[in-house]
């Protein structure tokens, strides 16, 4: 079958099985391998990506079931948020190994998209769904704090 | 300079690379700082598998471009604990370079340059130490005679700072890269001076941060997941729900109809799928139709092996223990008095690194190629070379970033690396990417061993210890030698600095079920062995268990226990005021030559440990890359947390009960203690940090529950996992 995927901005032609997964459309078929496949079964948020603005875990959703919609991967968020989280994740070094990071990233967007200043409470809510082994949790959560501060205009020091 | 000019210092710089150790390679200069390597042979046969990044040069980590930046070649590879930055920082340190113009990059395996690679026992900086420091000095060496000569003054009047060379007395000065062909020319000495801690301006500093933070916040970083190859095909492998069990029969029919299927085999570890995607070759396996010979398999479930571990320590099968740590003569007699009696077990742990395994690997006639996370590169050389019939010096190994490996990817055995090969020499010459799912990962196997622990404590009337007694059983971790790593953490421990005699026995039974190295090895479950029954003691005692354990050390002599014990306390108001429903635990362990402690902030919540605060104190000799450290040990207890609370791998019928993260729960942002790093000030040698943070937490949060419910923990998980 044939499916209009718009990723990133850009529509995509993709011929593949509707229940074909998300997660490999967008890295095999589409080459964005920021993307990552760590569980399979939405356990651990490395696959995620924004559809429609919302994170979801894209190693569980069926290609067919997201044609038409607005799909954002790593490699294509953008916005105040994005840039508020990443020049916070450099001040602070938080990745280690680095694999969850970009469903990490994506989470921590989608939180302060809808909370511009998300508490410790908002934090665990939003991120816990996203694993990371070598358990870089407190630098994420400190992260995230700075990133709110700095894009609410009162820039802490990290 | 003119186009003649700069043809005829390249001229010259090929003529004196034939006298000189060092090389040039596309207008760089290579500082090598030869190593004699012991195993000549072995080099002979091993090298050649990778490209010489540097052709000429023998034992090179550093090249420096026309435009001043620094390179760095790191041998150590990059697993997530930043071991890149800490390796160049020590030969920045030395070159006195300018940090912000250093790079760095991953050498392949090359025997010839780099010698046996592989990272473990966290001695990356402590192994590299000396090495690291020379070439950075030898290469600085070459730049303070180069301007010397260029300014007709004495060597002792130059100075080197930030990539800068100058002449104070006369305010000349040129940079690395002004400086450059004429250092090239230079010799280099033989053992160049080095720094005294005292005058490092890099080392030790918060300036000594992570240099591949970018790739890996915008998708760009590539791990082996991600290689994508012209012609490439993907595999998967259906492997034996039973450790032991082989193909007896299997009809590859449906997987075959599969569209994107190319091809179905069995291989020594059971049935490959190749195919053209991901995606298609998990349908394929999917599809696959498999019986399984379990003749020679492991039908165990935990609770058999459990009391069979029973039965061993308590001397009631025919499998003969080893000795350790024994001390005294009346070691054999029988106990007298007070004694303490303790149990524990320890389950099987999965790695579960956020990458699962993964590796590309072509076989092309005698010449072998491999992409890979790897962990002990080397060992993956050789048995790819045994399995596709080649020598290893036909075996190119790129290493690259691991998403993680915690012991997983530095197998002696090399089973995915192996299995890769082994499908690839199906492919006829195309690449092959071996991808194993979550379940593949946690069902196969190389666990952190299971343990049993049985102790006996004769206490003295001062409420020391006067004699102990060990009984222990684990499985060996490696097919040849001992089995050391069982009870390191127990065998040479300060508390046996009041005994008259100890009398430690190990039992190494061996079955199909692989078990290897887990973050901190043998510390992992040592740490909670000895703390854990410590705090008991010192409880019987009526002592507070930080007294108790300094007295303990001062007798041993283990000043750096003393001194880690004191400042630990300090930092986290050990003895003051905590609120109600909470307490404080505390553990002290020495793995891997570092002297760390925890404490912990625990309270009980519906029968779950909650953590919120950990203080932690560290001695690790001269402190590298503080930063990294301070990772390390949010790592290391994030880690090992998540394997105390929930870690358990169990076996029913022989069949492993987890499968992903829903039945193997880890360590959640919300689980995650705020955690505060001291770095004890020291100018001893650097020794171990990527692990030893893993190893005080399960006895810290246990003695906490200590002292809050007054109940010892004879087992973890503390949530039961199976175990009970």
């Amino acid at each position: 079958m044939a499916f209009i995927l718009h990723v990133n901005g850009r529509p995509h032609r993709v011929e593949a099985d509707g229940e074909t997964l998300l997660l490999w459309v967008i890295r095999e078929w589409l080459g964005l391998t920021g993307t990552k496949y760590g569980c399979g079964i939405a356990q651990c948020g490395a696959c995620t990506v924004h559809v429609d603005g919302q994170p979801m875990r894209s190693c569980s959703t069926p290609v067919s079931m997201v044609a038409g919609s607005d799909i954002t991967t790593i490699e294509g968020v953008a916005g105040p948020e994005a840039e508020a989280i990443r020049k916070a994740w450099v001040a602070r070094d938080v990745p280690q190994c680095g694999f969850c990071q970009s469903g990490q990233i994506m989470s921590a967007v989608a939180l302060l998209r809808t909370r511009p200043a998300p508490t410790d409470g908002d934090i665990d809510m939003a991120m816990s769904g996203n694993i990371c082994r070598c358990a870089t949790y407190t630098r994420i959560r400190a992260a995230i704090h700075d990133a709110a501060a700095a894009a609410a205009g009162t820039p802490e020091a990290a | 300079m003119t186009e003649q000019s700069s043809s005829g210092r390249r001229f010259a710089l090929t003529r004196r690379r034939m006298i000189l150790g060092g090389s040039l390679v596309g207008g760089a200069l290579v500082v090598g700082y030869a190593v004699t390597h012991p195993m000549q042979v072995a080099g002979a046969i091993l090298s050649g598998g990778g490209r010489d990044p540097e052709p000429s040069a023998f034992g090179s980590f550093i090249r420096i471009a026309p435009d001043g930046w620094v390179t760095i070649v790191n041998r150590q590879q990059e697993l997530g604990q930043g071991i890149h930055a800490g390796m160049a920082a020590i030969v920045a340190e030395e070159l006195d370079a300018d940090w912000d113009r250093v790079r760095v990059v991953d050498s392949r395996s090359n025997f010839r340059a780099y010698g046996v690679q592989g990272t473990a026992g966290s001695r990356s900086i402590s192994g590299n130490w000396d090495q690291m420091r020379k070439a950075g000095a030898a290469a600085r060496f070459m730049f303070v005679s180069a301007a010397a000569a260029r300014w007709n003054v004495a060597r002792g009047s130059i100075a080197v700072r930030d990539g800068i060379v100058s002449h104070p007395p006369s305010g000349r000065s040129a940079s690395f890269a002004e400086l450059l062909a004429e250092a090239s020319l230079q010799e280099p000495p033989q053992s160049p001076t080095l720094k005294q801690a005292g005058d490092y301006r890099l080392i030790g500093t918060d300036r000594v941060r992570r240099k591949d933070v970018l790739p890996r916040i915008t998708g760009a970083q590539i791990y082996t997941q991600d290689v994508r190859r012209p012609g490439m095909l993907v595999a998967m492998v259906a492997h034996s729900p039973r450790f032991g069990g082989r193909v007896a029969r299997f009809d590859p029919s449906d997987a075959r109809r599969i569209k994107g299927v190319v091809d179905v085999f069995a291989i020594e570890t059971g049935v490959a799928v190749l195919a053209e995607n991901s995606f298609t070759a998990r349908r394929g396996r999917d599809a696959l139709r498999i019986e399984w010979d379990d003749s020679e398999a492991e039908r165990r479930s935990t609770p058999d092996i459990t009391r069979h571990y029973e039965d061993v320590a308590n001397g009631r099968t025919d499998l003969e223990p080893a000795e350790f740590a024994m001390k005294g003569e009346d070691a054999g007699a029988p106990f007298t008095g007070q004694v303490a009696e303790f149990a524990f077990h320890f389950p099987y742990l999965a790695h579960a690194p956020m990458e699962t395994l993964d590796c590309v690997a072509k076989v092309d006639g005698w010449d072998v190629s491999i992409t890979s996370g790897a962990h002990l590169p080397i060992v993956d050389q050789v048995q790819a070379a045994r399995v596709a019939l080649t020598i290893p010096g036909k075996v190119d190994v790129e290493v690259i970033p691991a998403g993680g490996s915690f012991g997983r990817r530095g197998l002696m055995a090399s089973d995915y690396v192996v299995e890769a090969v082994r499908v690839a020499k199906h492919a006829r010459g195309r690449p092959v990417k071996l991808i194993w799912t979550r379940e593949d990962e946690m069902g196969g196997g190389y666990y952190r061993p299971m343990s049993h622990h049985r102790a006996w404590v004769q206490i003295g009337a001062d409420g020391f210890p006067e004699r102990w007694r060990f009984r222990s059983v684990c499985q060996p971790l490696l097919p040849f030698g001992g089995n050391p790593q069982a009870v390191e953490g127990i065998a040479e421990s300060p508390y046996f600095s009041t005994a008259t005699s100890v009398d430690g026995k190990l039992f190494s039974p061996r079955f199909p079920v692989p078990v290897s190295f887990w973050r901190s090895v043998g510390h992992s479950y040592t740490a909670m062995v000895m703390e854990h029954m410590i705090d008991q003691l010192a409880r019987r005692a009526g002592r507070d268990p930080a007294e108790y354990r300094r007295i303990l050390y001062q007798r041993a002599g283990a000043s750096r226990r003393v001194a880690v014990l004191d400042e630990l306390c300090r930092r986290a108001g050990w003895g003051t005021a905590i609120e109600p429903g909470w307490a404080r635990g505390l553990a002290v362990h020495e793995p891997f030559g570092t002297v760390i402690g925890q404490v912990a902030e625990v309270r009980l919540e519906q029968g779950k440990p909650i953590v919120r605060r950990v203080v932690a104190v560290v001695d690790c000799g001269i402190a590298v890359s503080p930063d990294q450290i301070a990772a390390q040990m949010e790592g290391g207890i994030g880690f090992g947390l998540s394997a105390a609370l929930y870690g358990a791998i169990t076996l029913k019928d022989g069949v492993v009960e987890q499968g992903n993260f829903d039945t193997y729960p880890v360590l959640r942002m919300s689980e995650m203690p705020a955690v505060e790093t001291y770095i004890m000030p020291s100018t001893g040698r650097p020794t171990g940090m990527g692990e030893p943070g893993v190893a005080p937490i399960a006895p810290a949060v246990a003695n906490a529950l200590l002292a809050l419910t007054g109940k010892a923990t004879d087992r973890l998980p503390f949530m039961g996992g199976g175990m009970v």
